[in-house]
């Protein structure tokens, strides 16, 4: 963190030349997006639910496999779904209806089918929204928010925000290396007579730095709009190779749903 | 802890999708009149705050740590309405570049941490400081109620939305006790961080509490008397 370029938001970009590196930001977004919606609309109980996850799963890791994305990148992508995790493993326990004895344990098992449908559903959004993470770089994905028509004041303060994260981050980390310089272990609750100062200082600091950054625009001529040049024209072909992934997914479940 | 894709049925996304919308168009035109022209920048520092110090783990004791979600503390700081964006925006930035959250579930995640946790957290936090005395102990106070609540009150949401739209089965009151439960100790955990930062910002910069702007005073600058005149002569 914070050594080398991007810092703390950076983190997650790969560098790399693919043509999912290559795409126009706002594709990207809108085919991760309707990658996820297929996903989410598989019903959970249906017989060939886990086909369709099977399906979605090999699209998605091919996805990774030509943007260069390594497993270990995906895998730790996933680590943000360890709460979910937890959740899952009690719905079987905690669920009504008929129970199965697994392994000893009598479990539900609308619980169990329904642990496992959001488990594969989660675990397949995360990756793809991993690959676009590892492919797009934070400021690109503002431009796509804003090609998407998000509201401009959100695009201002989500660029503003991209810009000072590591500036706000690298202050936090200066504070907690002088801190822990001069010998301070937070180990129990008196710590937050430290800690909480801290954060207050950090408040103070970012607030005023961010009424500097005010007088600076206005002083270079901002009169509320951010100047952006002319939008780029996205060949068609662009739109089809963005929309493989939501589109052969959608194969997939209306594959199952005819077929199945 | 957010909720990712596919946790809640097609309508309930949906429909919070909806709330989220309509809540950040009002807070938009609110932060407005909190911060005027200077809500782009502002917010934004804001929010990068609010992604830094949730990056920050404090202790709560017995040897775990916790780290603070800050829609209470922030809507006491910069006003309700510049904190649901500020919320809306780490909330976006979470799902899009660490899969924290899923894309069809930000709905439902602003719906949870930015409306609900603000709103009942500033809140609370108005209602008890009409109540409590106008003071510093008061104003920490109320925060502190509001940041305690704000958490509970938004995982019993999530419950609801879960007994709306959940894809599973399950016993209600189990579910809702037990995410109560958990989030009560959490909201402990919040409040205390919570008052902790709120009072460090107090003793150095009380104009910038939006929430306690009744503590503010012009300054006593009372003219005194002229000096007797005890000149030579």
């Amino acid at each position: 963190m914070g050594a080398g370029h991007g810092g703390v938001l950076g983190a997650a970009y790969v560098a790399g030349d693919s043509p999912a590196h290559r795409l126009e930001p706002h594709l990207k977004l809108v085919a991760v997006l309707g990658f996820a919606l297929v996903v989410v609309a598989t019903p959970v109980h249906a017989p060939w639910a886990w086909a369709a996850y099977g399906g979605y799963l090999a699209l998605v890791l091919g996805v990774a496999a030509v943007a260069g994305v390594r497993p270990g990148r995906l895998a730790r992508g996933l680590v943000v779904e360890v709460p979910f995790v937890v959740f899952a493993l009690l719905l079987p326990v905690v669920a009504r209806g008929p129970r199965v004895d697994v392994l000893g344990l009598s479990l539900s098992e609308s619980g169990l089918a329904a642990a496992g449908g959001l488990l594969a559903k989660a675990t397949l959004s995360v990756l793809a929204a991993t690959v676009l993470a590892a492919t797009t770089q934070p400021r690109e994905l503002v431009r796509g928010l804003e090609r998407l028509r998000l509201p401009s004041v959100l695009v201002q303060i989500l660029m503003f925000m991209f810009r000072y994260a590591d500036v706000v981050g690298g202050e936090l980390r200066r504070m907690r290396v002088a801190r822990e310089s001069r010998g301070f272990r937070g180990r129990h609750v008196g710590a937050l007579r430290v800690l909480g100062p801290a954060a207050g200082s950090l408040f103070i600091r970012s607030y005023e730095r961010g009424e500097r950054v005010h007088l600076a625009m206005l002083s270079r001529g901002y009169t509320g709009r951010m100047p952006s040049g002319p939008a780029a024209v996205v060949p068609a072909q662009a739109w089809l190779t963005a929309l493989a992934l939501p589109l052969a997914a959608g194969a997939v479940l209306a594959s199952g749903l005819l077929l199945g | 802890m957010h909720v990712p894709d596919g946790f809640l049925d097609a309508p309930t996304s949906v429909a919070t999708g909806v709330v989220a919308a309509g809540t950040v168009a009002l807070a938009l035109r609110g932060a407005r009149r909190e911060l005027d022209e200077r809500t782009a920048p502002l917010a934004g520092l804001t929010a990068a705050f609010v992604f830094a110090v949730q990056m920050m783990n404090f202790p709560v004791g017995a040897g775990t740590s916790g780290h603070l979600i800050g829609g209470a503390l922030t809507a006491v700081l910069v006003g309700p309405w510049t904190a649901v964006l500020c919320m809306t925006v780490v909330l976006l930035v979470q799902a899009l570049l660490f899969a924290d959250g899923g894309l069809t579930a930000l709905g439902t995640n602003v719906s949870l941490m930015g409306l609900v946790a603000v709103g009942v957290g500033y809140g609370a936090f108005r209602l008890l400081r009409a109540v409590l005395p106008r003071t510093r102990t008061g104003v920490l106070t109320a925060a502190g109620i509001g940041a305690f609540l704000s958490v509970p009150a938004s995982a019993l949401t999530f419950v609801g939305l879960f007994a709306l739209g959940g894809v599973a089965d399950v016993p209600l009151g189990t579910v809702a006790t037990a995410m109560g439960g958990i989030h009560v100790l959490i909201g402990l955990g919040e409040a205390a961080i919570s008052v902790a930062v709120l009072g460090a910002v107090l003793a150095v910069r009380p104009d910038l509490v939006h929430g306690a702007a009744a503590l503010r005073r012009p300054a006593d600058l009372a003219r005194r008397s002229a000096p007797a005149e005890v000149g030579v002569r």
